[in-house]
């Protein structure tokens, strides 16, 4: 990831010929919700009535539900009233260069090979991209416009293309879906739309950065992924969230829709804020993410290497619905500290001769407890359908805890699942081992942990990769030896 | 200058005494071989000068050129040139064998302020010695050690001899699990290794490897302790009669 220090200054000058405004402040809500606030909140967007009514009807569900309990983590209740659901950004002071930045936030960008231009962006410094809740612009748009794929704010298509976001809204992760999906229908903020038309393979990896960026306030991410018939898009999700004291609660829904013989790639790399060393502050991400192979011989992959957030609740899933048609879950999850991971995946099979692969990785040290928890569902019209899982497990430690929780419901005896489970502690004599090449310890746990992640690290694209990997080590700093 | 230099050594596991005060000098370009039944405490004394913190030292000093190692990391002393070839090398799933090699290669040249091999140095240095060792170029991209045969895993530990270039090369048991072949392609790496600089330890049971790799000076370990050195003669000498010989006679009361 070395960038050269003539793209540096490109980069550098771009930011500033884009010219954006250079001081933030959350232009916040109150706290709280009830339907004025959702009101507000359209209002203020100058969303069509189409939007509102979607709002209102979620808001409607979500207050005869309640908050899942199923899942294998603990955290005290969350008040949804003392929650701010809206910030845009307003004048902030922004900081002039780098030397302004605490260094000890440099210090691990400089350990993960972040390019000093995406330090400035993530310090803070200067900027192109996703500030809180509302979407500044991308950078391709132009060219990627020439080719008809829509890329850009999920705010700005429902003004641009409202029919698109009409059509698909909801259509894979309905309203009443679940209690976070539920509520994020309510009080989504904004997020990515992307549309790929027929036959078009998108030139570039698209990629975004989200940041809670407001103090106390919640982040209700909302995207939206089309990719029509014979379509090929790749996108790419970095997370990374400054340091926070209070929890925050973060109910994104990511919904992926591919035609016949589409494809789409969603990567994710997702570096919430963990809370302290002692379990103090840290994200709560309740993240709900489907796609659906709606055309046949359509694929969908979900890569995502979890390493941040004090809870991660997340199962990227894929409903299987166009014959022969591929879902692909991998996964890599780390609980260090006092993390908490509940996260796997969903496989629906509807049509004939479908086909999923599983594969997750989950790493627990600290007091960390990460589970897997997966759905493989074979319906009964899924002929010759085939699912192959693989779940790993490494500890650091024994204070740490894995646990896997895997579903198979099978209705269709043409049809065939494997499951492949093992559970393993990084061995003193691994250890030892790199030690007495000269490998110091550090980095003899990367390089072993690493190791363990390569199914995984494979499936993401190479820049990507290489962050996940550099993540991992910051991630894991101290927790051995 | 001696390279290793072991006095009185003592140090056991869990409030057993293994090493009962050994003592052992190694001058470069030297070959010892220390042999003993099991239970004497070969494969200890190797792993405690490699600094496995399972066993405690008790007593006694080790220098390395000079240097206490007693006092240094297990990396360090790799780093400073002890090498250890493992009776079982580990296996490290998902690393390949090239990168966890020059991992090793540039953390030693770190350490003596040498720059990093970039990636096209590093190929030719690694074909040249597995040439030495009749070793596959595939042999890189394979996990370490993951799925290699017991030939294939002794003759990666003595490639990463070859390319760490150490001062002091201790082999445990590296003969063990071997066939003839194997045995033979495995003492050839370890004799194209010697030289005037480099000291090597050779730990074994048997006397078979000693046909290959002929030793200078054969110790006899037993209960913790030398109690007796020669030249190779010596190991022939056991290898025809045994250990019990060198029993001290039982004194009658």
């Amino acid at each position: 990831m070395s960038t050269d220090t003539g793209t540096i200054e490109t980069l550098a000058n771009k930011e500033y010929e884009w010219g954006f405004v250079t001081d933030i402040d959350a232009d916040a809500l109150p706290k709280g919700l009830n339907e004025d606030i959702i009101r507000e909140i359209s209002r203020r967007k100058d969303e069509p009535e189409f939007l509102l009514d979607f709002r209102l009807k979620a808001y409607r569900h979500w207050l005869t539900m309640v908050p899942p309990q199923w899942a294998n983590i603990k955290y005290p209740p969350i008040d949804f009233q003392d929650i701010i659901y809206y910030s845009a950004p307003k004048s902030k002071k922004k900081l002039a260069s780098l030397d302004e930045v605490d260094p000890e936030l440099l210090r691990t960008y400089a350990k993960l090979g972040v390019p000093l231009a995406e330090q400035k962006l993530l310090a803070n410094v200067a900027v192109d991209a996703v500030f809180d809740s509302v979407s500044v612009a991308t950078t391709f748009k132009a060219k990627l416009a020439e080719m008809g794929v829509i890329f850009g704010s999920f705010s700005e298509a429902v003004k641009t293309h409202p029919d698109l976001v009409r059509k698909y809204l909801g259509s894979v992760v309905p309203y009443s879906d679940n209690f976070y999906a539920t509520l994020n229908s309510a009080v989504f903020s904004d997020g990515s739309f992307c549309f790929v038309p027929k036959g078009v393979r998108c030139p570039m990896e698209l990629s975004t950065y989200f940041r809670i960026n407001a103090k106390e306030t919640g982040q209700f991410e909302r995207t939206l992924i089309i990719a029509e018939e014979g379509a090929y898009v790749s996108y790419l999700e970095g997370c990374t969230a400054p340091m926070r004291d209070e929890n925050q609660l973060h109910a994104a829904v990511v919904e992926l829709v591919a035609m016949d013989n589409a494809q789409i790639k969603y990567s994710t790399v997702q570096n919430w804020y963990p809370g302290d060393k002692q379990g103090k502050g840290g994200i709560y991400n309740f993240v709900t993410k489907r796609g659906k192979c709606l055309g046949q011989n359509s694929r969908i992959s979900w890569t995502q290497v979890e390493t941040g957030s004090a809870i991660t609740w997340k199962y990227p899933s894929v409903i299987l619905q166009g014959d022969n048609s591929i879902g692909e879950f991998y996964s890599v999850a780390l609980a260090n500290n006092y993390q908490q991971a509940d996260t796997g995946t969903k496989m629906i099979h509807i049509g004939k001769n479908t086909r999923s692969t599983i594969v997750s990785k989950g790493i627990s040290a600290g007091h960390g407890q990460n589970t897997y928890r997966g759905l493989v569902k074979v319906l009964k019209g899924a002929a010759n359908a085939r699912n192959y899982t693989q779940c790993d497990s490494l500890l650091l430690g024994d204070q740490c805890g894995a646990h896997t929780f895997p579903y198979i419901e099978m209705k269709n005896t043409t049809s065939r699942a494997e499951h492949e489970a093992s559970t393993s502690k990084i061995g003193e004599d691994q250890l030892f081992y790199c030690k007495q090449r000269g490998i110091a310890l550090e980095d003899a746990v990367n390089m072993i942990i690493n190791g363990f992640c390569k199914e995984v690290f494979k499936e993401l694209p190479m820049e990507f990769a290489v962050e996940a990997q550099k993540l991992l080590g910051v991630s894991l700093e101290g927790s051995v030896g | 200058m001696p390279i290793l230099e072991i006095k009185d050594l003592q140090a056991g596991i869990a409030g057993r005494q293994i090493l009962r005060g050994v003592n052992l000098t190694i001058a470069p370009g030297e070959v010892h071989a220390i042999m003993g039944p099991n239970g004497s405490g070969k494969s200890t004394l190797a792993q405690v000068l490699a600094g496995r913190d399972t066993y405690v030292v008790t007593g006694g000093s080790v220098r390395l050129n000079g240097q206490d190692l007693l006092d240094m990391s297990p990396e360090e002393r790799a780093c400073a040139g002890l090498f250890l070839a493992f009776q079982y090398p580990v296996e490290i799933p998902g690393v390949s064998t090239s990168y966890f090699l020059k991992a090793a290669l540039n953390a030693v040249r770190k350490y003596h302020g040498q720059p990093e091999l970039d990636a096209m140095d590093f190929l030719k240095l690694m074909k040249q010695k597995m040439k030495l060792l009749d070793m596959d170029t595939s042999f890189l991209s394979r996990a370490v050690n993951e799925g290699f045969s017991g030939g294939e895993k002794k003759r990666n530990e003595i490639l990463q001899m070859a390319v760490l270039d150490p001062k002091l090369a201790i082999l445990d048991e590296t003969d063990s699990g071997l066939d003839i072949d194997a045995l033979r392609i495995v003492a050839g790496g370890v004799n194209s290794l010697r030289g005037p600089d480099r000291g090597i330890l050779l730990v074994t049971h048997y006397q078979r490897l000693l046909n290959y790799i002929v030793p200078d000076y054969v110790h006899v370990l037993r209960d913790g302790q030398i109690i007796k050195s020669g030249d190779k003669n010596l190991a022939l000498e056991l290898e025809a009669r045994g250990y019990g010989w060198l029993e001290e006679p039982v004194a009658v009361h």
